[in-house]
């Protein structure tokens, strides 16, 4: 356990080194703030009308802000991960300091793990920033805890999720672009497969529909903590590091 | 330390060794001869435990490395081709995190770090970033970093490519300090690198060893009867035919006033009547000595002349 956390430490160290980190988390800052800026004033601006009108009882803050912000942070995670995962295997195979590694006394599940744990630090980081939200709505209204809450376990399973697919095709290539770019497209189809639904028979789509990452990711939305939908995240997350093992084996035999 | 036996690597179709076998002793410092191409680094990557073999069997300090990895992977300390280094790191950190790797106990870690600065004279770098330093001093923070968890054996690929001459010397003499308390194998394919550090060669080509054994046994095990050469002040073609003429002599060429002489393997010693004839026929003898064979013409011999390959292993 302790090389998992070796290995973890410094590829998070690395992240701050380099430009890396900053650009990440600076870029999700400003479209996190500007997204609940825009949320917030909007829901202002419907409960006014709701109560000029007295069309009864308005939107609710989990479903007018907590909803869409959380949603949408999923969907800009989609964006960003590729870039905190392309380097982590790609880097170590083009200037081989990947040698050292397979050198060492670790196992290649510890090297995994570690450099999982480096991602999932990182994309944490990122998300405890967005605590701060929750506490302005807190101070300023009555929101309903559960959503957030199941939001940040949901978000966190879903990054989990990608951070696995971006650990899997850095493992395939040299190439930082390459394996940035598959990742985006791999997450962007999984999550976007569930559209097949429904132009698919009734099997398939109930299948397409089990595959897709984001419609694990509705009953975290609502507050409901499904354990169907957390085995899915993480069988995802082992079936995608499980596959990134069999690569780096293959990739010794060679 | 380490036995090797019928090692043997494809890669697809291609065989990259095959069936090596070799024994090396601890605190020996071998080195491992060859041309580009002949497999010492697949080799290498083996013994560390990098890639698994076709077939065939590797014991480093009593571990298989096949079976027993990551006991193999402790005791062994390797510097790849390129040094595993990275850029972003300073030298300091990067041995600690190299140390960490090789499971040196955490408050041991600072003592390991700076045991291998100093070997490698590192100590100036230590807090400079590594992409910021010259490609010697990258190649002597890999040597470091292999150093670092003071490892039983060593192994280490082309530790001194691409550096200059005065740096060479330096990584040399380090090597050869190792020697006693650590068991090392080097490869190089530079031929003053291996004489100037190693007591045992083995030279590969084409994935096969074609010879293995000390530096003197494998210049003299490879003449090719004995050779003298001579200077003389007068050459002429009467004491030439001479000498030529003298049983147990297998040849005479000249080259102005130097003469080579061969003389027949298993002959008796001529020596002396070589010379007398010489003088006799008024030649003036100015010097004569042994022909040295350097280690140059051996490796040339070795790797080029695959026919007599079959023989010389037997031998």
């Amino acid at each position: 356990m302790s090389n998992v956390w070796t290995i973890a430490w410094k590829d998070f160290r690395t992240y701050f080194t380099s430009p890396i980190a900053y650009i990440v988390i600076a870029g999700f800052m400003v479209i996190m703030g500007w997204m609940f800026f825009f949320n917030l004033s909007h829901f202002n601006l419907q409960n006014l009308q709701y109560q000029q009108y007295n069309m009864g009882k308005g939107v609710s803050i989990t479903d007018g802000i907590i909803r869409p912000l959380y949603g949408n942070m999923n969907v800009i995670f989609l964006f960003l991960v590729p870039f905190i995962t392309m380097r982590l295997f790609a880097e170590e195979k083009k200037v081989q300091t990947i040698s050292l590694l397979l050198t060492s006394p670790v196992s290649l599940t510890e090297i995994i793990l570690g450099k999982f744990l480096s991602a999932f630090m990182l994309t944490t980081i990122m998300l405890g920033i967005t605590v701060v939200y929750p506490i302005i709505l807190f101070s300023t209204g009555n929101p309903d805890f559960g959503p957030i809450l199941s939001s940040y376990v949901g978000t966190l399973l879903l990054t989990s999720c990608y951070i696995s697919i971006g650990i899997l095709f850095s493992s395939v290539t040299e190439n930082q672009i390459v394996a940035g770019a598959l990742t985006f497209a791999a997450g962007l189809f999984f999550w976007l497969v569930s559209w097949a639904t429904q132009s698919a028979g009734p099997v398939w789509s109930d299948l397409l529909m089990y595959l897709s990452l984001i419609s694990h990711y509705n009953n975290f939305s609502q507050g409901i903590l499904n354990t169907s939908d957390i085995f899915y995240y993480l069988s995802f997350i082992t079936v995608g590091l499980f596959i990134t093992h069999r690569v780096l084996d293959s990739y010794r035999w060679r | 330390m380490i036995q090797v036996s019928h090692l043997t690597k494809m890669y697809g179709h291609r065989t990259a060794i095959e069936d090596l076998n070799f024994e090396i002793q601890k605190g020996e410092v071998v080195g491992f001869l060859g041309p580009n191409g002949a497999g010492k680094t697949t080799t290498m990557k083996i013994l560390t435990g990098f890639m698994p073999a076709t077939s065939g069997k590797a014991t480093l300090s009593g571990f298989d490395v096949f079976e027993k990895p990551i006991e193999v992977k402790r005791r062994v300390g390797y510097l790849p081709e390129t040094p595993p280094v990275y850029h972003e790191m300073s030298v300091q950190d990067y041995l600690e995190y190299a140390a960490r790797l090789h499971q040196v106990a955490k408050k041991s870690v600072k003592k390991a770090v700076n045991d291998a600065l100093e070997k490698t004279a590192l100590g100036d770098v230590r807090s400079r970033l590594i992409g910021n330093l010259s490609k010697g001093y990258k190649q002597r923070v890999g040597l470091a970093q292999a150093l670092v968890h003071n490892p039983e054996i060593l192994v280490l690929d082309e530790p001194t490519i691409g550096l200059d001459p005065k740096q060479i010397i330096e990584i040399r003499q380090l090597v050869k300090g190792l020697a006693g308390e650590h068991t090392v194998i080097l490869s190089s394919h530079i031929l003053p690198e291996v004489t100037a550090t190693c007591q045992r060669i083995i030279v590969i080509n084409k994935g096969r060893i074609v010879a293995e054994d000390t530096l003197e046994r494998l210049t003299t095990r490879l003449k090719k009867g004995l050779i003298y050469s001579m200077v003389v002040k007068n050459p002429s073609r009467e004491g030439i035919d001479a000498i030529k003429g003298i049983s147990g002599v297998s040849g005479v060429s000249a080259a102005g006033p130097k003469l080579v002489v061969e003389l027949s393997p298993g002959g008796s010693d001529v020596r002396d009547r070589v010379v007398e004839t010489a003088v006799h026929k008024g030649m003036g003898v100015l010097e004569f000595s042994a022909e040295r064979v350097s280690l140059e013409e051996v490796f040339l011999q070795l790797t080029t002349e695959e026919n007599h390959t079959e023989t010389r292993r037997m031998s």
